[in-house]
């Protein structure tokens, strides 16, 4: 049986995701250090909303709210013993408001990072991580998610670990990683590396691709790495509405539903098949980018030029992939084994 | 690259060939041939303090500007400041006992509100790997626990830190306190955070805000020095 989002794959050309969750969570009140999936029980209605805002503005497909529902996260509100609960009550209000959307609608049960640092640098062994991703997995399968969605994962080591325990799952998936550090992740990979790695896993995602960062701009930059190493496999683009600036006490991202209505345009023609937003994307930003995908036609690749020129600069010079990385030579000293 | 390399004993290297050596060795993240070389200067007669600065310190330097321009990533430090970590638990104790200065004292945390813990454990653990001593007070901290954590360790600088930018603006509401209680300047704010920028930091009066934990580093041992400056020519 083939799952409802390689279908939606297979039939269209482009699909619209949801955008933020946190920041349409906060303006319906939650919070400050409250954790969001606490609300799957306690105000499921808002959940809801939260859900149907992106449906109704033309999602194909949303996430769960279920980010930081893994054991580690929860921890830090003494709620591990939790993450099967929440996670799967965050998967059946998904359900609900998708079934009754009147067009396909994908349930995409979000997992987010466990926050720790893997070993050997850290203390997070890839078993335990296996065991806290598949925890969370079975939950969301059991509020019936059609896919899960790995998302904002800075190493390596933890996406391998997430596909392991998706595949003890059975659960087809998605996995983006953000690339906020010179255009690489936190802990150095490359958009090129994200691709080969990919691609060696026994349980590969359907999509891969990239969240969350530094702004749309870099994150196109990033996508263009993607498409460029000719991966047949789709590629997602999940970009935040522009960068958050302070003003008068409070915070807004400078991202406007026209600007992210470029954005969509040049994420689909740099390569990206399923496109949506991140931290700061409203629904009124998701309707100006399905209306955009909709009416404007496909255009050429885009140069880094273009990106720019039509959504601002870049916060690094390099993404760290091609000749033009160099590396500066470090003389080195004699090496013992 | 030759045989001779595999069997280079630190022990026979002249002073200044076994410090470049161990900074390459820091550089590589190698933990046991640090504290080899470590014990080796001290029983060459060096003050602890020279060891931690010239090797250690400096070696962390050179580390540090490489994560900052993209060079070095997350892994590679982490493993460069247990490394570093690891020569610090020799010299601490020695270092007490001489009375050496030490490098800084830090208090750091997330905001009230903010549980992403990540980007201050990095930094925790680069500010240890630099030789400061850094109490780590976790997640989601009101202004009472920065000032009362402040004051307890007797700390130098103040990290506050924050992902989501709903938490950024408690940070103002920290340095507002501080002002109000007459302490701001005992002590240098450093702030941190993916969503924060330069313009924030200002524009809520922290001393500097550090887009990451080699920055932070790098900033903190700044300050530091011009505290030390301003007290000798006070």
């Amino acid at each position: 049986m083939t799952d409802l989002l390689s279908r939606l794959l297979s039939e269209r050309d482009w699909l619209l995701t949801d955008g933020a969750t946190g920041t349409n969570l906060f303006n319906m009140g939650l919070e400050a250090g409250d954790p969001p999936e606490f609300w799957n029980v306690d105000y499921p209605d808002r959940i809801r909303a939260l859900y149907k805002g992106a449906v109704d503005a033309g999602s194909d497909l949303f996430l769960t709210n279920s980010f930081g529902g893994n054991a580690s996260r929860l921890k830090l509100h003494q709620a591990e013993d939790r993450a099967r609960e929440l996670s799967r009550i965050s998967a059946e209000l998904g359900r609900e408001v998708a079934d009754a959307a009147g067009r396909p609608v994908v349930v995409a049960g979000s997992v987010g990072p466990t926050g720790e640092i893997m070993a050997p640098m850290g203390t997070l062994t890839h078993e335990i991580a296996v065991e806290m991703f598949h925890e969370q997995a079975e939950g969301l399968k059991e509020g019936g998610a059609d896919v899960l969605w790995l998302e904002t994962i800075s190493a390596p080591e933890e996406y391998k670990a997430a596909a392991e325990a998706f595949a003890l799952a059975g659960m087809p998936w998605c996995g983006t990683m953000s690339f906020d550090t010179a255009g690489r992740t936190m802990m150095g990979m490359t958009s090129e590396a994200m691709v080969a790695m990919v691609e060696t896993l026994d349980h590969p995602p359907i999509a891969f691709g990239a969240n969350c960062g530094v702004g749309a701009s870099d994150l196109l930059r990033t996508v263009l790495g993607f498409t460029a190493q000719g991966t047949a496999r789709p590629v997602v683009a999940k970009g935040n509405a522009g960068i958050p600036k302070y003003e008068d006490g409070h915070i807004h991202y400078d991202g406007t539903p026209e600007l992210m209505a470029e954005y969509a345009i040049l994420a689909r023609d740099s390569g990206a098949k399923i496109i949506g937003g991140c931290c700061g994307t409203m629904p009124e930003h998701l309707r100006a980018m399905r209306n955009a995908l909709e009416t404007r036609p496909a255009g050429e690749r885009p140069t880094l030029e273009m990106i720019t020129g039509a959504l601002g600069g870049f916060s690094s010079a390099s993404d760290g992939t091609g000749d033009d990385h160099v590396a500066p030579d470090r003389p080195r000293r004699r090496r013992r084994k | 690259m030759s045989d001779e390399n595999d069997d280079l004993i630190l022990s026979e290297l002249d002073d200044e060939e076994l410090v470049a050596q161990m900074m390459d060795d820091l550089y590589d993240g190698l933990k046991d041939e640090i504290a080899e070389g470590v014990n080796i200067l001290l029983g060459r007669g060096w003050a602890p303090y020279r060891v931690l600065t010239e090797p250690l310190v400096g070696g962390m330097t050179i580390v540090g500007r490489d994560f900052r321009d993209g060079i070095l990533f997350v892994p590679e430090v982490l493993l460069a400041a247990g490394a570093m970590k690891g020569g610090m638990s020799i010299l601490k104790p020695l270092l007490a006992e001489t009375g050496a200065p030490t490098i800084g004292r830090m208090v750091i945390g997330t905001v009230k509100g903010d549980i992403h813990d990540i980007g201050q454990n990095l930094v925790t653990m680069m500010m240890e790997g630099a030789g400061f001593e850094v109490k780590n007070i976790g997640i989601n901290n009101p202004v009472e626990s920065y000032l009362e954590a402040c004051e307890e360790f007797n700390a130098d600088i103040l990290g506050m830190s924050a992902l989501l930018t709903t938490t950024m603006p408690y940070m103002k509401v920290v340095i507002d306190t501080m002002k109000e209680k007459g302490i701001r300047e005992d002590y240098i704010v450093l702030v941190g955070g993916a969503p924060l920028n330069e313009e924030f930091g200002r524009a809520i009066g922290a001393d500097a805000y550090c887009r990451d934990a080699a920055v932070a580093v790098e900033t903190a041992k700044d300050f530091i020095a011009r505290k030390h400056n301003s007290r000798v020519a006070g």
